[in-house]
């Protein structure tokens, strides 16, 4: 916009005082940068409210991050690939395939305490392979992964017999299940929700503070300039997918430590869903470019909250999924509004 | 003279606390074409968008249209009043025919279905009067940009709308093109419309218009009458000051030159571009000029190996070298700036410093990838204050900027690189007056410290005040190189004789 410049110029040759324009961009800024965080907070508000004081107890709160971060960790990968203007519907299916491989390994008995690498190995594995076939060959991300949700899925099956494999012995269990205690008897976190925090500032490291993240950005934002500016396109590409698949494999990991146990057909069901919501609810830009994991970690939390709230307040299973859906458009289309007049030009 | 037939008086426009129009005056007569000029930001787009509707004005001002106030509101006002804009980017739909285009929004009906047939007898008289070359049933996306162009003056017309705003129409038309343009303009003006018409370019202003308006700072500095339409005037009023050395050459366009750093033999890509063969010395500007569609870009792209090669190499420095991507010849030292910088070049959403770091972040960084944030920083600012980009802080998205000082940040990412051969593509394209000067001097200086640099420019005035060598194309091929010499300078009849293919007589 012509005027928009204008006035900038106009702000950079009178640096005298900040003029109520700038006063006003600093304010938009600001909103901008907190995001859905209002949201979240008035979520659970109210939540506390409507349950009689049972949501901001240490217990439930617990659970709210326990249930908030496998789709945490689903979530940062697929911040990753929206950031790319890309999409990842395999992740589900991914996960249910490295928990499958996770539990074979950790029955082998000489193998046993490597099985959480090779769930994540497993993850990685089929992330690159959707990265390949994206950035090599050129096909549309949502064609490849949409191909991948189907035959990982089916590889998942193959891989217990289509059964249920189990494992009540399985090493390193306490990541699933136990928390980490920071003050004894008072505050502890779930191991699930540390190890999504650190996904989360991770990713955040790569995204805000390497070369690589700078990449990601500029290819999500202009593909055509990137190539043109000595980009490798199609290492960003292969490096977002990998990433994601790396996660969700994570995720799978995550998942067998806490049910001891995977099932090729139903495990991770759907949650390639509920891990884009996450990224759209934290602000995330459909089209590429644009978004932060901070957004896609208040995202996910708000899911988790909405989920553990409706229950509290004793909502019914069915009323669940109408609310939730319609809480989702109504946020996206408050950001919507929000961000309204910043410079997309 | 009868009354005029749209009458601005006192029109302000302000967003917030910026005024972006503060009482203009504009008045315009039917049967002239009246040329409205300023740099970008100086309230051209804002003023056009008050007489289209899309904005309202502020409360005070009066806008008459045949001596009746006028309101303009909503997105058809503007061509409810019998006003009608032709957008710099074209506003037709490709995937529907030209009569569609026409109708669009207005549509025909017969008992609820469309009536394709009667749509396309109503055109067809008007694009006959426009002495169109295509049928009403023709797709838009097989034109030409000239004939979409076409379709959009039809689409005024056929609104039987009297007054014509044209926002840099010949920006993406090549010479010819321009020429029927023009010839257009001027039937549609003796038939009684008044055109409004703005442009950057100082000859199509001279050529056609009847009368000047030029707008700085959101206000009206004066309006100029045929017999007093000049360069100088009009630049002055432009920028508020003399433009006395628009073409600053401090280098010396006349030296030997024996150190040659980019030589390329028998480029071809098989299609558009048919074994070219040019050399670039060190501290030369070299013009590479040519209609448009005579290969130029696709040459370009070629040498930075945004294309294959599908014949002849390169050799940088004496020494033979291969180029296969776009990494390749930066890490050569090659640079290249797009002419399309937002669809090619920037990345809008991203902040000023992040995209003039873009090209050495990788180079800077530390332990195989962290971000060096304070080179980065320092990086930003000195380009800034090197290339006097005005935007508040490097912080800020570079979408926001106007169209020069989003150049100014896209050639910053390429001198950041230090090349050795610099590739400047229409580089002041969509550029104000005054930035232009600006780029001109930057080029000068960067020939002064001994790059290679080639100059693609359709803009004839630009590549004879700037180059010392030019190059013309024609058709894929090289159709010949003219030198600058101090006794018979360059003229641009000798550059449209070489880009077109006639003999060109001298006198």
């Amino acid at each position: 916009m012509p005027d928009n410049s204008q006035a900038q110029a106009k702000a950079a040759t009178a640096p005298v005082l900040p003029s109520a324009a700038e006063k006003q961009q600093r304010v938009r800024a600001m909103i901008r940068a907190a995001g859905m965080l209002p949201v979240l907070l008035i979520l659970c508000l109210g939540f506390h409210f409507l349950a009689d004081g049972r949501f901001f107890t240490g217990q439930n709160l617990g659970i709210v991050l326990q249930q908030a971060a496998v789709n945490t960790v689903l979530a940062a990968g697929m911040t990753f690939v929206i950031l790319t203007g890309g999409i990842d519907l395999s992740v589900g299916s991914i996960l249910a395939a490295a928990a499958m491989a996770g539990l074979t390994m950790s029955k082998m008995p000489e193998l046993g305490a490597l099985w959480l690498p090779a769930a994540v190995l497993t993850g990685f594995a089929f992330g690159i392979i959707n990265g390949a076939l994206i950035a090599l060959l050129r096909l549309p991300p949502f064609i490849v992964t949409l191909g991948s949700l189907t035959a990982v899925r089916g590889l998942a099956r193959l891989m217990g017999s289509d059964t249920t494999v189990f494992n009540p012995s399985i090493p390193y269990a306490f990541i699933g299940n136990a928390s980490l205690t920071i003050i004894p008897g008072l505050v502890s976190i779930p191991w699930l929700s540390v190890i999504a925090l650190l996904v989360i500032v991770a990713s955040w490291l790569i995204l805000r503070r390497t070369v690589l993240g700078v990449h990601i950005y500029a290819v999500g934002g202009n593909e055509s300039a990137a190539r043109l500016a000595g980009i490798k396109v199609w290492a960003v590409l292969i490096f977002v997918y990998g990433m994601s698949g790396l996660l969700a494999g994570l995720g799978g990991g995550m998942q067998a430590a806490r049910l001891y146990a995977a099932n090729g057909l139903q495990l991770g069901q759907s949650y390639e869903l509920d891990a884009i919501t996450a990224v759209i609810l934290g602000g995330t830009s459909f089209v590429g470019g644009i978004g932060s994991i901070w957004g896609t970690l208040v995202g996910a939390l708000i899911i988790a909250v909405l989920s553990n709230g409706l229950i509290l307040v004793g909502v019914s299973d069915i009323w669940q999924y109408v609310i939730k859906g319609l809480v989702i458009i109504g946020a996206v289309a408050l950001d919507r509004y929000r961000l309204q007049g910043s410079a997309r030009t | 003279m009868s009354g005029p037939i749209l009458e601005m008086r006192g029109v302000s426009k302000s967003f917030f606390t910026i005024k972006a129009l503060q009482k203009v005056d504009l008045t315009v007569y039917a049967g002239e074409v009246h040329a409205l000029m300023g740099e970008n930001g100086a309230g051209k787009s804002t003023l056009m968008k008050i007489l289209s509707g899309a904005y309202r004005p502020d409360p005070g001002g009066e806008i008459r249209i045949e001596g009746k106030v006028a309101r303009i509101e909503g997105p058809m006002g503007g061509r409810n009043a019998g006003i009608s804009i032709i957008y710099q980017e074209l506003s037709l739909a490709p995937n529907l025919t030209v009569a569609e285009n026409i109708y669009l929004g207005r549509e025909l009906s017969q008992s609820g279905l469309l009536a394709r047939g009667t749509m396309r007898e109503g055109v067809g008289p008007i694009l006959q009067r426009l002495g169109a070359d295509f049928t009403a049933a023709t797709l838009v996306a097989e034109l030409s940009m000239g004939q979409r162009q076409l379709v959009e003056i039809a689409r005024a017309l056929h609104a039987r709308s009297k007054i014509l705003i044209m926002d840099e129409p010949t920006t993406s038309l090549s010479a010819g093109e321009s020429e029927k343009l023009f010839a257009l303009i001027r039937q549609l003006r003796s038939e009684g419309l008044a055109i409004i018409y703005i442009s950057h370019r100082m000859d199509e202003v001279y050529a056609l218009g009847d009368r000047v308006t030029v707008l700085r700072d959101g206000r009206l500095v004066g309006s100029l009458d045929k017999p007093d339409i000049r360069a100088d005037s009009i630049v002055r009023m432009m920028v508020g000051r003399d433009v006395s050395s628009f073409y600053k050459k401090d280098h010396d366009p006349h030296a030997k030159r024996d150190r040659e750093v980019l030589r390329a033999v028998d480029l071809g890509d098989g299609r558009r571009v048919k074994g070219c063969s040019l050399t670039v010395h060190a501290g030369e500007v070299v013009g590479l000029a040519g209609l448009i569609g005579a290969g130029r870009t696709e040459l370009a792209h070629l040498i930075i190996g945004a294309t294959p090669k599908t014949t002849g190499h390169l050799e940088l420095d004496g020494e033979r070298i291969e180029i296969e991507t776009p990494r390749d010849a930066l890490d050569a030292g090659i640079a290249y700036l797009t002419e399309d910088r937002k669809a090619l070049g920037l990345f809008l959403d991203m902040s000023c410093a992040d995209n003039i770091n873009l090209a050495v972040i990788g180079r800077d960084a530390r332990l195989g990838g962290i971000l060096d944030r304070d080179k980065a920083k320092t990086r930003a600012d000195d380009a800034f204050s090197a290339l006097g980009i005005r935007a508040p802080n490097p912080g800020v998205t570079v979408g926001g900027l106007s169209g020069g000082n989003q150049q100014k940040v896209l050639l910053s990412r390429l001198l950041a690189i230090a090349p050795k051969v610099l590739i400047l593509d229409e580089p002041t394209r969509g550029v104000d007056v005054g930035a232009k000067s600006e780029i001109y001097s930057i080029i000068d200086n960067l020939a002064k410290s001994g790059t290679a640099i080639l100059v693609i420019s359709s803009d004839l005035p630009e590549i004879l005040g700037i180059c010392d060598r030019v190059l013309v194309m024609r058709e894929g091929h090289l159709a010949g190189e003219l030198q600058q010499s101090t006794n018979s300078p360059i003229t641009q009849e000798d550059i449209m004789a070489l880009a077109t293919g006639t003999e060109h007589v001298d006198a």
